[in-house]
């Protein structure tokens, strides 16, 4: 309960954070809402020498309009993305998504950059950002560069985010009116996804993502080419689970999971609609 | 005038009278053991095994004597001299009962993860916690034993000077005539054989354990402030333990955050804080984390149970044989080995059994956290076994399950009941109570909606379940304890004490953590001797103030601790009676006690009040020749039986076959605990306890891997439900007061927990009948529900059946085993 | 490091080291022991308390973090002696027992109905997903919230 000793810098901006973690080296780690540091430095399974304390960079919390996407900053809570009428009617997909994180103490501290940074594939937010299509800005000391959120969960907890780079702003393109579902399923509704669905469909195309269905979130591509070829909801739900690999622990087999994935794919398919 | 053994009358008895102790609780002013501030002390940390069982090859300590802030650093050897005696266990169930000596630090070997290697000693909690990761063990380890058949065959003894992992057997069989038992079994018409298993399950009351020893150095005497259920027995057995005279320990339990029988114990942490605090002469204080709590407080359950049921052609039983294999644990603490013995007496329910029983429990010691007293304590592991039985003699015999419960019930007329056993039921009436939790329920309209809901192919079916039981509570006589071979007594002790201005207080041997006791115990008072609960108040959970008492455990403070009060009560009124008769100058057999006041019969205007008498008794200008100063009178009071509370719980679940995800519709919870002093505290008990139960079908487990490691170290792993995660529960309620004591009371603690295990998982079996699952185990997590569909047979009436998966690997078949070489 | 932190309307200042969790700082450092720990997880909600209004696990945040926070705990919320109606309505529903998981279930509870002012049984349990009670089965407390909503 008591975290080793580091030491706390707090940064003004977002180029003296990254400056402050260069210096400081790989031991340095950023701290945004610490909803996911906080936690394993408590029982000392993380021991950072040094937090960079972002949580003050309030230019990076927003949600906005830009047109074909909705840009939101870093560092925006879970409660602000859940209660976003910009992403009510743009991507309600992921506002749902959001109001499924933790419990509500959590959402009102926890961020979005922090979620997806952490790269956790048992977390919501990774998976429905990548059902979506999202882009992730990273600030670095050379300047600003986009990923894609496909090329950017790497191993589980590893992204290709450099030590020296700051995650500011995802990028989610506009639902346009695709009808969308997220199953979460889980015993408890604070804990984190047994297996979670997210999901949406528009016409012939389709965005699956799976939560806790492998080492990072999973595409499920399959499934979205199985339904633009014209599967039914079911052929198309059976290839849910082709490309994870799952893990087994203390709630569920590596089975289960994989069956879970399939009947939570065809639920949300049905959900989602045509 | 006949003021002894009177039910009082009724002002404040039965209502749901707000508590007392609500507004410090609600606004922080209580003070838990953490929150008391003692200057100076030192912070006491533990380094703790990560090995299941190892020996102890070396221990490097000098890196964590060097850190700023620590004062101290002990090992197991160092503080031997320090313990006159092993740490206790006051359950010696057997002469022959085997038990090794238990230390606050393991010496030479360790024999769970989470045992107690060194302790540190610093200025700071920081500083302590610090010291931990410096501490350098080198360990040499062993095979873990975390199997209960596993350990029965000795393969690795855990215990070298034991020679075995066998703790105990102990027997009940009773016959009528002598084979009685196996003819039943012979000429049945119908018979269940089952095994079940009794998951370990983690108390986690809320707040953690915490402890602060504060010791007087120049006199010898020592304070210990614990969050514990037991100051009493603490208190004792700290004196033995540290070998201190009894008379300089005293104890205090402050606000504590609950217990479930997990502060009913003896801990090492206690004692390393007195131990040290009196070596070092300075205040010590710990408190534990939750990844400790989980590891080394007692966990609860951990029983594989076969059970055999015989039955006449009408479903009737005739005989019960029961089997168990109980685990202790690496260690035995305070009651560990009298926990499955608790249950012994009600393996055959709330039914009307021949004296045709056979029970035997074997008990093995294994390498996890020791285990003992956990809500229920051996009573919900029987009440499980004869309720999923029943559902399975049901299903045999061809019935309904709630009508093969009624032609078993013990007749209403039949009570004062003597059982098979010897034990005599106070009162009951079960098929009141089953008749109530069936009309909450609307039981006959949910068995039509099943027949029309779950037909070949639904993937949603209904499922109803049904457990009827004995909470047998009033721990307990003391005479029964002696043939239990349990160390102490039974009894509770209370004084009631006028103040000279008509207030009073109660000193209560209970020691409460969330019952209510204060409010309870003035509503009682205030009925007995005709005052305002509000003149009264309740005093406990201090030996220098409670000197006398058992505490709390086992829903025993209301049906002894509660009627020791009353009895008090009658003692005051007795005397203060010879009072009023001196000063009235009347007879004493001519005065009526009445609200408050005493009243010379046919002469109305001839009364004295009781605060009248007060100052009198106080004053001791003017009493009758001979009659002692002061109006405080005494009770050590021995329970004449156990009460035995009873009930009916309801549970209907849908079941999602294709997910295996269990959704609770309705509870429903008819208790009859006798006269309810305060039916609002009721209620909540029964809340309270049914969740607990419900969490043991469907989210519970302690779960280790195979070395021996705890897999549900945090709450985070080891599922206690939230609001979000379970349903509203309905309540009813029947009265069927007890004959045995003034007040007719029974006691609730633990019904709730007892009963609902076994209506949940009937439920839940129930809802897939027709999918051929006959068994479901504990906890009944979607992924166990969804393994036992894939691993039924498909009934003949509903070979369709439903199409819940397509993994070719169908082994997972979870329904009942048939009992292993050895059972009967 | 130096903080500056308002506790029930008192501005506190102290020299903290950056590893201090906010609940020991306000147990600890400012005093206040009713808010509880009950867990080192982020599980239990008993550390509840408001932070510039919100709900937030105080065990989950650095008082470094905290600096310049407007900060409400269980002692703050009683005013002139006189319980807040979420206190009232959980004395007067028995949504407590053993009163630990109680200031974080009521800072919790509080904040849940500023956001959703008339909740149904169901949003109740949902609003309190973070905050565990070993003793009531939470029948208790989700009326008590109702009520409090009522109120």
């Amino acid at each position: 309960m008591i975290p080793a000793a580091f030491d706390y810098v707090r940064a003004t901006s977002a180029d003296e954070a990254i400056n402050l973690i260069g210096e400081h080296g790989d031991e340095a780690k950023f701290l945004a809402g610490g909803h996911s540091l906080l936690p394993l430095m408590k029982l000392r399974l993380a021991q950072p020498s040094v937090l960079v304390d972002i949580g003050r960079l309030s230019d990076l919390s927003y949600i906005r309009d830009a047109g074909d996407h909705i840009a939101i900053g870093a560092l925006t809570r879970h409660h602000d993305v859940e209660h976003s009428d910009v992403l009510a009617e743009h991507v309600p997909l992921l506002a749902h998504a959001a109001s499924q994180v933790g419990d509500p103490q959590v959402r009102h501290r926890g961020t979005i950059g922090g979620s997806i940074a952490h790269a956790d594939p048992a977390s919501d937010l990774p998976a429905t950002t990548l059902a979506l299509g999202a882009t992730y800005v990273a600030q670095g000391p050379h300047g600003t560069r986009e990923i894609a959120a496909l090329d950017f969960y790497e191993g589980f907890l590893t992204s290709t985010l450099a030590d020296d780079e700051l995650l500011t702003e995802i990028r989610v393109p506009k639902m346009q009116g695709a009808g969308w579902s997220f199953q979460k399923f889980n015993r408890r509704a604070q804990d984190w996804a047994i297996v979670g669905v997210a999901a949406w469909r528009r016409n012939g195309d389709s965005g699956v993502a799976l939560v806790n269905m492998g080492s990072t979130p999973i595409l499920a591509t399959r499934v979205s080419a199985a339904l633009a070829q014209g599967a039914s909801i079911e052929d198309a739900a059976a290839e849910a689970a082709a490309e994870a690999d799952p893990p087994s622990d203390l709630n569920a087999s590596v089975e289960y999971r994989t069956h879970l994935a399939k009947v939570l794919t065809r639920r949300a398919l049905e959900a989602a609609g045509t | 005038m006949t003021v002894t053994e009177s039910a009082p009358a009724t002002e404040f008895i039965g209502q749901r009278m707000l508590r007392r102790e609500d507004p410090a609780l609600l606004t922080g002013e209580a003070r838990f053991t953490n929150d008391l501030v003692v200057p100076g002390a030192l912070h006491l940390a533990l380094v703790r095994s990560p090995y299941a069982h190892a020996r102890i090859v070396h221990i490097d300590t000098s890196a964590a004597v060097a850190l700023p802030g620590v004062v101290a650093v002990h090992t197991g050897a160092d503080l031997a001299a320090a313990w006159a005696a092993p740490m206790p266990c006051a359950w010696p169930v057997t002469d022959d009962m085997k038990n090794p000596a238990h230390f606050p630090l393991a010496v030479d070997k360790v024999c769970y993860a989470g045992d107690g290697v060194v302790a540190i000693l610093a200025t700071s909690e920081t500083a302590a916690r610090d010291a931990v990761d410096a501490i350098d063990v080198t360990y040499d380890p062993l095979p873990a034993v975390i199997d209960l058949e596993d350990a029965l065959a000795d393969r690795v003894v855990i215990h070298d000077a034991l020679g075995t992992n066998t703790s105990y057997t102990w027997a009940l069989k009773v016959e009528g005539a002598p084979g009685q038992i196996d003819a039943a079994f012979e000429s049945a018409a119908f018979t269940v054989r089952e095994r079940y298993v009794q998951q370990r399950l983690i108390p986690m009351a809320m707040e953690t354990r915490a402890v602060v020893a504060v010791p007087q150095p120049f006199g010898g005497d020592i304070t210990l402030y614990s969050s514990t259920q037991v100051p009493h027995i603490l208190k004792i057995m700290a004196a033995i333990t540290l070998g201190i005279p009894e008379h300089q320990v005293r104890v205090v339990a402050p606000a504590v955050g609950g217990g479930f029988g997990s502060k009913l114990n003896v801990y090492a942490e206690e004692l390393l804080c007195m131990a040290l605090s009196r070596q070092h002469k300075v205040p010590v204080r710990w408190s534990e984390s939750r990844t400790e709590n989980t590891q080394a407080t007692i966990h609860g359950r951990g029983q594989i149970q076969h059970i055999e049921l015989a039955a006449d052609a009408d479903g009737r039983l005739t005989a019960v044989r029961v089997r168990l294999l109980a685990d202790m644990g690496a260690y035995l603490q305070l009651v560990t080995p009298g926990i499955p013995l608790l249950g012994a007496f009600l393996y055959a329910g709330v039914y009307d059994l021949p004296a045709a029983y056979d029970f035997e429990c074997t008990s093995v010691f294994t390498t996890m956290t020791p285990t003992d007293a956990y809500r229920g304590a051996g009573r919900p592991e029987a009440t499980y076994a004869i309720e999923r039985a029943m559902d399975a003699l049901a299903v045999e015999v061809g019935i309904d399950p709630l009508e093969l419960r009624r032609r078993n019930f013990i007749a209403t007329e039949a009570y004062p009941y003597t059982a098979w056993s010897g034990l005599t039921y106070d009162s009951g009436d079960h098929d009141a109570a089953a008749t109530k939790a069936a009309a909450l329920v609307g039981y006959e309209a949910l068995r039509e909606r099943q027949r029309t809901q779950n037909i070949a192919g639904a993937t949603t079916r209904l499922g109803i379940g049904v457990s009827s039981y004995f909470e047998m509570c009033g721990l307990a006589p003391s005479r029964v304890l002696a043939s239990l071979n349990y160390t102490a007594g039974g009894w509770e002790a209370a004084t009631v004490r006028v103040l000279p201005t008509a207030k009073v207080q109660v000193v209560t041997g209970t020691s409460p953590h969330g019952q209510g006791h204060e409010t309870a115990w003035s509503m009682i008072v205030a009925d007995k001797l005709g005052i305002s609960p509000d003149d009264v108040d309740v005093l406990h959970s201090d030996t220098a103030i409670a000197p006398l008492g058992l505490d709390t455990y086992g829903s025993r403070s209301l049906p002894v601790g509660g009627v020791a009060i009353a009895m008090a009560c009658d003692k005051v009124i007795a005397k203060a009676a010879q009072i009023a008769a001196h000063q009235l100058e009347a007879s004493v057999d001519d005065l009526e006690f009445a609200h408050g006041a005493f009243t010379v019969t046919g002469s109305p205007e001839s009364t004295m009040p009781l605060a009248a008498i007060a100052f009198e008794a106080f004053s001791a200008h003017n009493l009758p020749e001979g009659l002692e100063p002061n109006l405080e009178c005494g009770v050590s009071y021995d329970p004449p039986n156990f009460s035995w509370p009873f009930g009916t719980h309801i549970c209907v679940v849908e079941v999602d076959t294709e997910t295996g995800a269990i959704e609770v519709l309705q509870y429903a919870a008819v208790d009859d605990c006798g006269v309810q002093i305060n039916p609002l505290i009721v209620d909540g008990q029964v809340h309270g306890g049914v969740i607990q139960g419900l969490a043991q079908a469907l989210f519970e487990e302690a779960v280790y891997d195979s070395d021996g490691n705890l897999k549900t170290s945090t709450l985070a792993e080891y599922l206690v439900p939230a609001a979000s995660d379970v349903p509203p529960i309905t309540l009813g309620h029947t009265v069927t007061p007890s004959p045995t004591n003034q007040l007719g009371v029974k006691g609730v603690g633990e019904a709730g927990t007892i009963g609902a295990a076994p209506a949940v998982i009937n439920a839940v079996v129930d809802a897939l009948a027709g999918l051929g699952v006959r068994d479901v185990p504990m906890p009944a997590s979607p992924n166990t529900v969804w393994s036992a569909i894939l691993g039924a047979a498909p009934a003949p009436t509903d070979t369709a059946g439903t199409d819940v998966g397509d993994h070719p690997d169908a082994t997972a078949r979870t329904t009942v085993a048939p009992p292993e070489g050895g059972a009967p | 490091m130096e903080i500056s932190v308002t506790v029930n309307g008192t501005e506190h200042q102290h020299d903290v080291e950056p590893r201090t969790l906010l609940v020991h700082y306000i147990r600890d450092t400012v005093g206040l022991t009713g808010t509880n720990v009950g867990c080192d997880t982020t599980s239990c909600g008993a550390c509840t308390v408001h932070l510039g209004g919100e709900s937030v696990k105080s065990c989950t945040i650095l008082a470094v973090q905290a600096d310049g926070a407007d900060i409400t705990t269980i002692e703050g919320l009683a005013t002139d002696g006189v319980l807040h109606p979420m206190q009232r309505a959980f004395m007067e529903n028995h949504g407590l027992q053993c009163g630990y998981c109680t200031p974080g279930m009521v800072m919790a509870a509080t904040s849940f109905l500023e956001e959703n002012p008339h909740p149904t049984d169901r949003e109740v349990r949902i609003g309190l997903e973070g905050n565990l009670c070993r003793c009531t089965g939470y029948h208790n407390i989700v009326q008590a919230v109702l009520a409090a909503a009522d109120a």
